[in-house]
């Protein structure tokens, strides 16, 4: 399957200053893609491009197969995008603007109706709908803005902090509804909130100042393979993991203490074994995770190290050092 | 995809009380204006039987009413168009057009042609005032064509002025300044020559081609200078968002 979004070699330069500087990605049907970054990272320059807001320097961008440069009308048929301030005519009320995008984006007129009664519904807008933008809550805005992205259900969708300003419940609405519609759509979401990149996602990119830092999948990322556990016992480590000459080095390396009673180690054997030799050595097994690396601390290590893109492995280990 | 964006501009300015006070203002003073000269045109009335050649209700009445409207839609024109894009771009809903299935050009004609339907609105309110007079008198209907056509001419041009002016800033306020400044610029323009007809000031000043069909004189020449000074603006707009889209 083509991708729906791909994009070479993207440049923006305001001035001598490079915002995004040569990246390059894809995005096919069914992606949900977590775009994190730090402030001026060139996160919404990104996203302004792929939207048709700003012209790239230099470089390409395919939306569902179709130059964003060479037709830009075509492409952005296929594109819903809520920017970073939700663009909305606040002197209308809600029915009147989704009446208005719906119109905008092409729906012909029998279908308006439909098209903007299911936006409605599926951003809980029912009970405002004859009510003026203007007079809305923030959250609500928020809601009128993700409606009109997904109100035309373009192939691609790209918001960029959806779900900012929204109390708890919402959130988690407007997160179930994201991966929604994700399992139709290709979406690209740029949040400063990394967890919920975690519980949404299942792509992350870095971008940090201008270069794509780090790509990887939320699986890879929870390195579900991984034979690095967090081990806690009940006894001191001193006399047990640590012990001098003690038989535990043989299936235990890179052992690195956590406290008196708790460690992080690879382990030679699975997680059934493992666990089979530490109960065998009577150690008081309390404790027996996985061990994960964050998403957070990958952000911190890439977004404030000098270290450039391809060292990832090697940062994920310094990560887990210190 | 024009006219849906022209719409959606023309009701929005119905949706705040701008439009309706504008309306209201320019009503009552030019609704004054009126009264006054045909209260003039009653006292001299007499005189006028006596001369030969006199000028009509139509040249006393209707011309002075469409030659004040345009004098104070000059300064009322600029309230009307500052927000047309700096608004747009001070709240960032235009990247709600941009990334819609519409090209720059629709989006400025859209909002142009949005403006022009209030024009059209506004022409057609102060023509009725000297058409009232139909039922007292008869009237020269060509000359109150030619005068009404004229307004809705310079209306216009002075609207696509207003119009780029809003696309160079995101603030309304200097674009209301500047658009006013420029209008009354041009519309000055001839003050030193405005007899020598052959001057170039002379020529490219607003106020020579108005009131030449202000006159019922309806010339190619002066048509052709409103419809260019309007594409002009009009291109200036679209090329003034295109670079800001290359370059912000």
């Amino acid at each position: 399957m083509s991708a729906l979004i791909s994009v070479n070699d993207l440049t923006r330069h305001y001035g001598d200053f490079c915002a995004v500087d040569n990246i390059s990605f894809e995005l096919s049907a069914g992606d949900i893609l977590g775009f994190l970054g730090p402030n001026g990272a060139g996160k919404s320059s990104t996203m302004q491009m792929l939207s048709g807001n700003l012209a790239p320097t230099f470089g390409e961008i395919s939306i569902d197969g179709i130059d964003l440069l060479e037709d830009p009308k075509a492409a952005k048929a296929s594109l819903g995008y809520l920017p970073e301030n939700p663009p909305l005519y606040k002197e209308m009320t809600v029915d009147e603007f989704l009446d208005f995008c719906a119109r905008l984006h092409l729906i012909s007129r029998s279908q308006l109706k439909t098209v903007c009664d299911s936006a409605i519904e599926r951003c809980g807008l029912g009970d405002v709908r004859r009510r003026l933008i203007r007079n809305l809550s923030k959250g609500y805005q928020q809601r009128v803005g993700i409606a009109q992205a997904i109100l035309h259900s373009p192939p691609v969708i790209i918001l960029d902090e959806p779900t900012v300003g929204l109390d708890p419940i919402q959130i988690l609405e407007i997160r179930q509804l994201i991966k929604q519609l994700g399992q139709n759509h290709g979406i690209i979401l740029c949040t400063h909130i990394l967890p919920e990149v975690q519980a949404v996602c299942n792509r992350v990119q870095i971008i940090n100042h201008g270069q794509l830092v780090y790509t990887a999948s939320i699986a890879e990322l929870l390195n579900e393979d991984s034979t690095r556990y967090e081990i806690s016992l009940n006894s001191s480590l001193k006399q047990t993991v640590l012990h001098e000459g003690d038989s535990a080095h043989t299936i235990f390396n890179n052992i690195e203490p956590i406290d008196d009673h708790s460690f992080i180690a690879d382990s030679d054997l699975s997680a059934d074994r493992t666990t089979a030799y530490i109960i065998a050595q009577n150690w008081g097994l309390t404790r027996f995770t996985r061990h994960q690396v964050s998403l957070e601390q990958i952000f911190i290590d890439l977004t404030t190290g000098d270290t450039k893109a391809g060292d990832t492995k090697a940062l994920n280990e310094t990560g887990l050092r210190d | 995809m024009i006219l849906t964006i022209a719409k959606r501009e023309f009701r929005s300015m119905f949706l705040s009380p701008l439009a309706w006070v504008l309306l209201a203002v320019v009503q009552i003073i030019l609704a004054w204006s009126f009264f006054t000269s045909i209260d003039v045109f009653f006292s001299i009335q007499k005189d006028l039987t006596t001369m030969a050649n006199a000028p009509g209700v139509t040249d006393l009445v209707a011309t002075p009413l469409f030659e004040i409207a345009s004098v104070i839609l000059l300064m009322i024109t600029p309230l009307l168009t500052m927000r047309l894009i700096s608004e747009e771009k001070r709240s960032k809903t235009l990247s709600l057009l941009m990334s819609a299935p519409v090209s720059i050009s629709e989006i400025v004609l859209g909002k142009y042609l949005g403006l022009l339907f209030f024009i059209l609105t506004l022409t057609a309110l102060i023509t009725l005032m000297p058409l009232s007079l139909a039922m007292g008198t008869t009237l020269d209907y060509s000359k109150i064509f030619s005068g009404a056509l004229g307004l809705f001419l310079i209306l216009s041009a002075f609207s696509a002025a207003g119009l780029y002016l809003s696309s160079l800033t995101d603030n309304p306020m200097i674009a209301a300044i500047g658009t006013f400044g420029l209008l009354l610029f041009l519309w000055l323009l001839n003050i030193k020559n405005a007899s020598d007809s052959s001057n170039v000031l002379n020529y490219l000043s607003l106020h020579t081609h108005f009131s030449s069909l202000l006159r019922g004189v309806l010339n190619t020449s002066d048509i052709a200078y409103f419809l260019l000074f309007i594409t002009a603006f009009i291109v200036l707009a679209i090329r003034q968002l295109e670079t800001q889209r290359l370059q912000s």
